[in-house]
């Protein structure tokens, strides 16, 4: 395979949580994913992934102290493919009610709330997508019942409610998935999700290699150019 | 939605999955790794992996299976046996396991379950928890003036006088997000879940709960969600020996009306 199609993509390393697995099922895709907190290599990676497990506030504590919250939100305003997962998806937003002190990446502008009561506590299940946004690029071929795993206790709720790509029934509707630009972001493991999951993180590898190659084509063409006059 | 989880549970030892009863008769079951993954096409929810390995000496055996696990298998799963300490914790989730189910160790040090939770989160930590009924029929004894369930450690070999139902709920409290409860009376029988017990312990707690001990029929398994409240449903021996896939399973559960991912 030639590195057009096999992109490199950044798995943001700061410390916490099983961030093996992602990276693993995004190699399953076709990348060359390496978890990584070199500034250098997230701004040449064609995409960003932004894992996460675990608390909100400690998360983005350390992705401070490891230096990686510029980077990050360098590479969101690149307009590159950017994906964040399950707390990674939270960090995005501008605030949430688990840890009122911590302040977000405030990219996807809106509150990481509470799942309302009803329902046990986390959400520690398999649940049917219900596609809001059902031709967005990252959401094709995951077959005709998307069933994908979660584990968490509060949902992003945006300022915007279009940014939404995806629900689930639990207890109430839940957010599951956002888009907004070159940012998906999921609440859900798709690294975790068996086919429909591996699906998604195929169409993200697919999606940050037509980047490339198009991004691509225009330095080859001018040194052609360059090479007949 | 609440959907029910099928768990097939995969006894290790030495890298391959054993199946025996009472930790004797082992039988050679297969590859962590093969089975894993038949486990996932066929609908698998989760997997649990057991190490039943006596000897610490071959904990690295057990390391590089959830390293080749994780690298293959795209569905959570969890690893116990053997988790004594934070770092034995960290050494699997590192590894690729989703969450570490302690038992022993907990009830000895409960901090454990704490300590885990304070690291990784409560996802992280299952509990496991090993019961007997003390009156063996539920009917009054002048030998057991007390009925309810107390919980064993060693596989159901060594009494601890502690109630299971207050276990269950001090282990959630110190950050437990899961538990995992095996009835020992029912372990091996093949004639269905203690559903009374499994019953107790889901409306003692907010947490989910994985019913284990006793599956012989594939109905067995819908009990233990319509009739014991269980999260999800743990079984072994039916999935390995091909006697019952995991889609017929989950036909039969959603038979009953519960909601499952279909296989």
């Amino acid at each position: 395979m030639t590195g057009a199609e096999r992109p490199l993509i950044a798995v943001l390393d700061y410390g916490i949580g099983n961030t093996h697995s992602a990276q693993k099922a995004l190699e399953k895709g076709g990348a060359d994913a390496r978890l990584t907190r070199d500034a250098g290599l997230i701004a040449d990676a064609a995409g960003v992934v932004l894992p996460g497990v675990g608390a909100f506030g400690a998360c983005m504590a350390a992705l401070r102290s490891t230096g990686l919250e510029a980077p990050a939100l360098d590479a969101v305003a690149s307009g590159r493919p950017f994906l964040g997962i399950c707390v990674g998806m939270q960090m995005l937003f501008t605030r949430s009610e688990e840890d009122a002190a911590a302040t977000g990446l405030d990219v996807v502008p809106g509150t990481v709330s509470w799942i309302p009561p009803g329902p046990k506590i986390p959400q520690m299940q398999w649940n049917r997508l219900d596609l809001t946004q059902p031709d967005d690029p990252m959401l094709q071929g995951l077959g005709t019942e998307p069933w994908v795993y979660f584990v968490h206790s509060l949902h992003g709720v945006p300022d915007d409610p279009a940014v939404v790509a995806a629900t689930v029934e639990y207890g109430t509707t839940i957010n599951a998935a956002f888009r907004l630009g070159n940012v998906f972001a999921a609440q859900f493991h798709p690294e975790k999700s068996s086919r429909p999951g591996l699906a998604l993180l195929g169409n993200f590898v697919r999606i940050c290699s037509e980047a490339t190659s198009s991004h691509m084509a225009e330095p080859i063409s001018t040194e052609i150019m360059t090479e007949s006059s | 939605m609440r959907t029910a989880r099928v768990i097939p549970c995969l006894d290790v030892t030495d890298g391959r999955v054993v199946k025996g009863t009472n930790f004797v008769d082992l039988r050679d079951a297969g590859d962590p790794v093969e089975l894993a993954a038949r486990y996932d096409l066929e609908g698998a929810d989760e997997l649990v992996f057991l190490d039943i390995t006596a000897s610490s000496d071959n904990r690295e055996t057990t390391i590089d299976m959830v390293h080749r696990v994780a690298e293959q298998v795209y569905i959570p799963f969890t690893v116990g046996g053997g988790i004594r300490t934070l770092e034995d914790a960290r050494t699997m989730l590192r590894a690729g396991a989703d969450k570490v189910s302690v038992n022993t160790a907990a009830v000895q040090r409960p901090e454990l379950i704490a300590e885990i939770a304070a690291e990784f989160g409560s996802q992280c930590v299952v509990c496991a928890i090993d019961a007997r009924r003390r009156r063996a029929d539920g009917e009054p004894s002048p030998e057991v003036p007390e009925d309810g369930w107390e919980v064993f450690l060693h596989g159901g070999r060594t009494p601890t006088g502690i109630d299971a139902i207050d276990w269950a709920i001090r282990a959630v409290e110190l950050g437990a997000g899961e538990l995992l409860l095996t009835s020992m009376d029912r372990d091996g029988t093949r004639i269905g879940f203690d559903i009374e017990l499994t019953r107790m312990i889901s409306e003692s707690v907010n947490v989910p709960i994985i019913a284990s001990g006793g599956v012989g029929t594939l109905e067995h398994l819908a009990d233990g969600v319509t009739e014991g409240g269980a999260d999800g449903v743990l079984a072994a021996s039916i999935f390995h020996f091909r006697e019952h896939s995991v889609a017929e399973a989950k036909s039969v559960m959603a038979a009953a009306g519960i909601t499952v991912r279909p296989a």
